[in-house]
């Protein structure tokens, strides 16, 4: 099992949440990983990107043109992180419009929940759901309940299930 | 996480003692120590010191009397914390101490890329350089008993793609050394004066000869199938996992012989002539600078110093795919295409109260000299309030200088507005205020005060009384320690009152230029609108765009608060809700009054 997944967004939108998700996702299939993140400044707003790399490798860092899966919280990035995708990449994305992906308005579906930062979890209900993850729509659940903090658990799950069932 | 990996290595090592200074790629390594420790039942201090040099030297005590210690920072931390690190080569440690110096390489969160590695060379430090998270654990470990062994500190280097990697580590028992703290007097050695630095100094190359010979540390080699005869790759770090899974990628793993080196510093000597007499093609891969090609150097040795690979730069598996092709002759994969957008860049969050100190400033003082510092506001550059930004501290010392600059020309003077954040004033601002003080320059200086360390991930500072494992401290006030810098003009203010924070200014201002005048200092007090009971607590006002918008776009373009948008429809500003914090500082920066706060509930 290989599969390599890039997380692109702007700070502030939750790629870490779902990085660190995928990551124990991973772990609790007993399968190799390793991620590599965006810290610091590029934090405060700017654009960011995760990797995740689940399987038999030994760095952090997806080259161009290799990776399986793009989850996209801003559309506008896709312009900037499309490079790393292979050509049938698994595409998906947080936008209201169409386009040569799958897309969700999750913000604006966030929004109608009244947890605008919850967008992050409804774009990965959204990809699990299509089946475009290494992991299952049951695990992330758990892991949500697990791995999350507490106080967030109802929205959060509320959020990654309304993804999935908009999925189709 | 890689921090949270090497934390976890400290407290199965043994180690009592961590001290640290936030700074990125570093922080998350002592945050998560007080847990893990707490978590194993290990007794151990932690601290986030008021700057490197002084975490570093506390380490060094406790590594004195004889427990394991581990000071960790990132890279330009260690320029910070030279002074004792260069010293204690000479005269070494007891208890094992590991530094931990986090290199940036891009950089990109840094104010250099520099290669730590190069630092431990020329201190005469052994250097350890990990490619993944699980070896930097390990390697913790590692360097302390290669501490204690030689009785010489020792550095583990890991870089950005290893600190803020994850990847899933296997646990063991702590360690439980049960040592007592024990000084044992020696003034030869802990006060060594320059009659005994001579011998120490043999004795500490002694000791570098001795280690470049360790067993354990012999580079460890994949060998190829003579595809490639005469040629080997030696790579180190993070560039030897990107080029395993390039050569993977390309298959050509086990087809060409590559040497992992895990100590970069001292290189074994053994291994460099065996390189020498049994290859006469080797390219170096490492990060940043060419500190193991200049170990090996040698006509058949490439790699940075021969242009083979970028001077400059991280080395991501873009770059180095097109290294490996060059210098093995292969075929040019095709290239992916360049990234068409530009990437977003970074903003001060909707609410932050450092936005609207920079807009006083900048409205104030439209042909100031603005010196500032390391930290979110350094984002003030955005809003065309920060002019210079160098390195911990350097904005007040900045600003004394330009004002010199500026008085010894017989120039007039133009207001000069220094801004630093809180944790940064204790950290490097404190001696540069006394100095300014005493040498009578004029400015006035801002200090940022949000109560935390917010571009690092909000670790405390001594005014927060609250150590790093979370225990209440007494607080040492920022009032108090500018009123004993020599400072006789102090105000405090909210600069959410855009108005106040003015007029403040200006009476700051003729302060400086009065007869008897000098530095001003003013403490912008609001806390970071990241700290979730501070944003609950603060009134947050329904804000409304009126009709009388004209769209001239100067809260866009000069204010810049990111729930601030241009609708292209109407060319008027809208309202981003998601975004907007309701903290209705926008309503005093409208020309035309079209921004309104209406109260809420």
């Amino acid at each position: 099992m290989k599969q390599q997944i890039i997380v692109s967004g702007l700070g502030g939108q939750g790629a870490l949440t779902l990085t660190r998700l995928l990551a124990e996702a991973a772990a609790a299939l007993d399968l190799e990983v390793l991620t590599s993140e965006t810290h610091g400044m590029a934090q405060r707003g700017g654009t960011v990107i995760s990797m995740i790399k689940v399987g038999p490798f030994r760095g952090p860092l997806i080259p161009p043109g290799r990776a399986d899966v793009g989850l996209f919280l801003a559309l506008k990035n896709l312009a900037v992180h499309r490079l790393y995708l292979k050509h049938d990449a698994a595409v998906f994305v947080n936008s209201p419009v169409p386009g040569d992906f799958q897309n969700i308005d999750a913000q604006g579906l966030a929004r109608q929940m009244g947890a605008a930062v919850a967008a992050n979890l409804i774009l990965l209900g959204f990809a699990a759901a299509r089946e475009g993850l290494f992991c299952g729509v049951e695990l992330m659940e758990d892991l949500i309940r697990e791995k999350l903090p507490p106080r967030f658990r109802e929205t959060n799950l509320q959020a990654f299930r309304l993804g999935v069932a908009a999925a189709g | 996480m890689g921090n949270e990996a090497m934390a976890r290595g400290l407290v199965e090592a043994g180690v009592t003692l961590a001290a640290s200074y936030p700074g990125t790629p570093a922080s998350e390594i002592l945050q998560a120590v007080p847990g893990l420790a707490r978590e194993a039942g290990i007794a151990l201090h932690a601290e986030w010191s008021v700057n490197e040099k002084v975490a570093y030297e506390t380490a060094l005590a406790n590594s004195m009397s004889g427990r394991r210690s581990a000071v960790s920072m990132k890279q330009v931390g260690l320029n910070v914390a030279s002074d004792p690190f260069m010293r204690s080569a000479y005269l070494g440690v007891k208890g094992g101490l590991v530094v931990i110096a986090a290199d940036d390489p891009g950089p990109h969160s840094s104010q250099t890329e520099q290669d730590s590695r190069f630092f431990a060379m020329f201190a005469k430090i052994p250097v350890l350089d990990p490619s993944s998270p699980r070896e930097a654990k390990a390697m913790v470990g590692q360097a302390l008993r290669l501490s204690e062994k030689y009785e010489i500190p020792v550095m583990l280097r890991p870089t950005t793609r290893v600190c803020h990697a994850r990847q899933n580590v296997p646990l063991f028992e702590p360690q439980r050394l049960e040592r007592t703290a024990h000084f044992e007097k020696n003034p030869g050695r802990w006060c060594a004066t320059p009659q005994y630095l001579r011998e120490l100094h043999r004795l500490l190359n002694q000791k570098i000869a001795e280690i470049a010979l360790e067993e354990e540390f012999y580079p460890v080699l994949t060998p190829g199938d003579d595809s490639f005869p005469g040629v080997c790759l030696i790579a180190s770090g993070v560039a030897l996992a990107h080029t395993w899974d390039l050569l993977e990628e390309m298959d050509l793993l086990r087809r060409v012989d590559l040497y992992q080196v895990n100590l970069p510093y001292p290189l074994h000597r053994h291994f460099i002539s065996h390189i020498k007499l049994h290859y006469q093609r080797v390219l170096v891969l490492e990060e940043t600078y060419p500190v193991m090609e200049m170990q090996l150097a040698g006509d058949q040795v490439q790699g940075r110093n021969t242009k083979t690979v970028p001077g400059e730069g991280e080395l991501t598996p873009q770059v180095l795919r097109q290294v490996l092709e060059r210098f093995l002759n292969l075929p040019p994969a095709a290239s992916a295409a360049p990234p068409a957008g530009e990437a977003t860049r970074p903003t001060l969050c909707a609410g932050c109260a450092h936005r609207a100190a920079f807009y006083a400033i900048r409205e104030t003082f439209p042909e100031g000299i603005f010196p500032s510092d390391i930290g979110c506001y350094t984002l003030g550059l955005n809003l065309g309030a920060v002019d210079t930004c160098h390195c911990m501290g350097a904005g007040i010392s900045q600003a004394a200088g330009f004002y010199r600059a500026f008085a010894a020309a017989g120039e007039k003077v133009p207001t000069i507005v220094a801004t630093i954040g809180d944790s940064t004033f204790f950290h490097a601002g404190v001696p540069a205020l006394i100095n300014a003080v005493f040498h009578q320059a004029r400015f006035i200086l801002v200090i940022l005060d949000n109560a935390t360390t917010a571009m690092t991930g909000h670790q405390p500072t001594p005014e927060k009384g609250l150590t790093a494992g979370g225990q209440q401290a007494h607080p040492v006030f920022m009032t108090d320690l500018v009123r004993a810098c020599g400072v006789r003009f102090l105000k405090e203010a909210d600069p959410y009152d855009i108005p106040g924070f003015v007029s403040l200014l200006q009476e700051a201002d003729r302060y400086c230029r009065g007869a008897d005048g000098g530095v001003a200092v003013i403490i912008a007090k609001h806390l970071c609108i990241l700290d979730r009971e501070a944003r609950k607590a603060q009134p947050a006002w329904e804000i409304c765009v009126t009709e009388d918008c004209t769209g001239c776009r100067h809260c866009l373009d000069d204010f810049e608060c990111p729930a601030l948008h241009l609708d292209e429809a109407t060319y008027q500003v809208v309202i981003d809700r998601a975004r907007c914090s309701g903290c209705g500082v926008c309503v005093h920066v409208c020309p035309v009054g079209a921004i309104e706060a209406r109260v809420t509930k």
